[in-house]
């Protein structure tokens, strides 16, 4: 995999996504491209604009949308403090980016592809529709809850077949999960290869689904980082018995340097249902790493 | 221009490093985390993640939160264990160019002796630092680090079994008198002291009415706790005749220095480098710098010269 850099990167704009009045909460955010040698859809990168203070300390993990000849993209929704000051942002500012970090996507041109997005979690298939040698064996069910506007579907919907599901009241969530399901069995039944990035309630279901159906499903995850660089251990997740490395399986696992993708059947969501805690988890006073 | 090498005197072999800038354990992972983002070999020291006999899985997620100025962590000591870090992990580090400091965490003091017998015996080792913010499981849980003479007690059996490794002790500063324990472990044996652990704190979301961390409590750092640290390593430096690193909120050459106004021998930085993580190499750099600027010329010149 390619070898990650840290870089200060100009932002070239910062573009707001389909709100009508209000306060804007979707955003392009247009970053000069860095000296990479290469990336691979799924991989993201931490971001730090240089004039934060110290009150924030930790930078901010985003997938990587795009990469092209003049820039880096990176779409984003305001959810908390950080996404926040990150809207603040301007033409010209400088923005500490360290990536491209984490494992990819698997990219099997024949092999049909269905992606599941949620919500913000459209972001890092854009990229993926936009590399995939063979498009036309490519399919997105994209379920969101915010208006189709507010993300950049349209960008896959152009180059992929593509259907949208707005979620506006729980009767369309459970038409989405139904939805969802069939999609899996379609694409089990054609060996085909289910890719789903969006929040942890719908990444559960699709494992859930795809350890069902016996379908072969990779998962990206969502989680808090504070480094991105494996350090921290702030966003680990729990492996289960089928994790490939031995010393690991039923242990725990970084996010960035593990992942951020993983195969459906070596995580789980469920700490309850991995192996019971052994001796060595012995109770931890709180003020230590 | 200064020499920026710093020896900790003390000890069968004192610890030379290449500068006072050193890793804190549990922020720079095993080092090797590190190497596309600098050369490992002009740090000061690392001092790596938290070892166990036995691998530990940590606690529940989540296990880090950001605060104003700093971050909450109950990561729960997750790591491969000694014998994997010591078989797998030490080879690929520059441990010639670098010191290597192996952080020992373990639940009583004879698991401690058997830790410091494992990694004593290894060449890429420079020193030992003792974790004893940990409760004493055969002791009713109590808190190494609170009290004095549970922390001499894990300092000897450190010790005893360290060889001719120097042996830090890490402090905490969730006590009432961190000189009274720095004089403990100093009497106990210990080659050099380092301050400060974390700060035990919390966070909690009026939304969800959940605490920001599974473990509900957790060790608060970064800028936020400077001043604290600044007051122990004072409190300390001036408290025992051993060398004494100064950890807690360093962010910038200026911080480093203050460590060394107030008697540090050398400084670790942990929170800042999730900053970003090229962050230490260039506060190397930029320590050179400012001793230039300042007309610093020797260590021994500037530490603990605070005019009081």
């Amino acid at each position: 995999m390619n070898t990650p850099a840290c870089t200060d990167l100009t932002v070239l704009d910062l573009v707001p996504f389909g709100q009508t009045g209000g306060e804007a909460r979707f955003f392009a955010l247009r970053l000069e491209r860095p000296q990479w040698a290469d990336w691979k859809p799924g991989q993201f990168v931490m971001l730090r604009p240089a004039g934060w203070a110290l009150d924030m300390l930790w930078a901010r993990p985003f997938s990587i949308c795009r990469i092209s000849a003049r820039d880096l993209v990176i779409f984003f929704q305001v959810v908390g403090r950080g996404t926040a000051r990150l809207a603040q942002l301007r033409t010209g500012d400088v923005v500490h980016v360290w990536g491209p970090l984490g494992n990819a996507f698997a990219m099997e041109p024949d092999t049909p592809t269905l992606m599941l997005a949620g919500g913000i979690g459209i972001a890092p298939f854009i990229g993926y529709a936009h590399t995939h040698p063979k498009p036309w064996n490519l399919w997105m069910d994209f379920g969101h809850r915010m208006p189709l506007g507010c993300y950049p579907f349209e960008s896959i919907n152009e180059k992929i077949m593509a259907d949208s599901h707005h979620e506006e009241g729980p009767e369309d969530l459970s038409r989405f999960i139904e939805t969802m399901g069939r999609r899996m069995r379609e694409f089990r039944d054609q060996n085909g290869l289910v890719l789903a990035c969006g929040p942890t309630p719908f990444l559960r279901t699709v494992r859930s689904f795809a350890l069902e159906y016996g379908v072969r499903t990779q998962l990206s995850l969502e989680t808090r980082m504070a480094c991105g660089v494996g350090a921290c251990l702030g966003c680990v997740c729990r492996t289960t018995e089928q994790w490939p490395d031995p010393a690991r399986a039923g242990g725990n696992v970084q996010t960035c340097t593990q992942g951020p993708v993983f195969w459906a059947e070596q995580i789980t969501f469920d700490d309850e249902t991995a192996a019971p805690p052994t001796a060595a988890d012995a109770p931890v006073q709180a003020c230590e790493r | 221009m200064i020499d920026m090498h710093v020896t900790l005197p003390g000890g069968l072999h004192p610890l030379t490093l290449n500068n006072p800038v050193m890793t804190a354990s549990g922020t720079f992972g095993y080092g090797v985390e590190f190497t596309p983002y600098g050369d490992l070999t002009r740090l000061g020291g690392i001092v790596v993640k938290g070892l166990s006999l036995a691998p530990r899985r940590g606690n529940p997620m989540p296990r880090v939160a950001e605060t104003p100025c700093g971050m909450l962590n109950a990561v729960g000591l997750q790591n491969d264990g000694v014998e994997y870090f010591v078989r797998t992990t030490l080879p690929k580090l520059p441990w010639r160019e670098v010191p290597i400091v192996a952080n020992l965490y373990a639940c009583d003091p004879g698991e401690f002796g058997e830790l410091a017998a494992v990694l004593a015996a290894e060449e890429g080792v420079a020193a030992l630092e003792v974790n004893i913010s940990c409760p004493n499981v055969k002791e009713g849980g109590v808190i190494f680090g609170q009290d004095p003479r549970q922390a001499a007690k894990v300092t000897e059996a450190v010790k005893m079994r360290a060889g001719s490794k120097p042996v830090i002790v890490k402090l905490s500063p969730n006590v009432t008198d961190i000189a009274h324990m720095a004089r403990a472990v100093e009497d106990a044996g210990a080659d050099v002291l380092s301050c400060i652990n974390t700060l035990t704190g919390m966070g909690v979301d009026i939304n969800t009415r959940k605490p920001l961390l599974a473990n509900v409590v957790g060790g608060l750092s970064g800028p936020a706790i400077k001043p604290v640290a600044l007051r122990c390593v004072w409190q300390v430096a001036k408290a025992v005749s051993i060398p004494v690193i100064g950890i807690g909120g360093i962010t910038s050459a200026e911080d480093v220095l203050e460590f060394l106004l107030v008697g540090a021998h050398a400084v670790q930085v942990g929170t800042a480098n999730f900053i970003r993580p090229d962050f230490v190499f260039r506060l190397v750099d930029e320590l050179a710098a400012l001793c230039e600027r300042m007309g610093i010329e020797q260590w021994d010149d500037f530490r603990g010269t605070l005019k009081v």
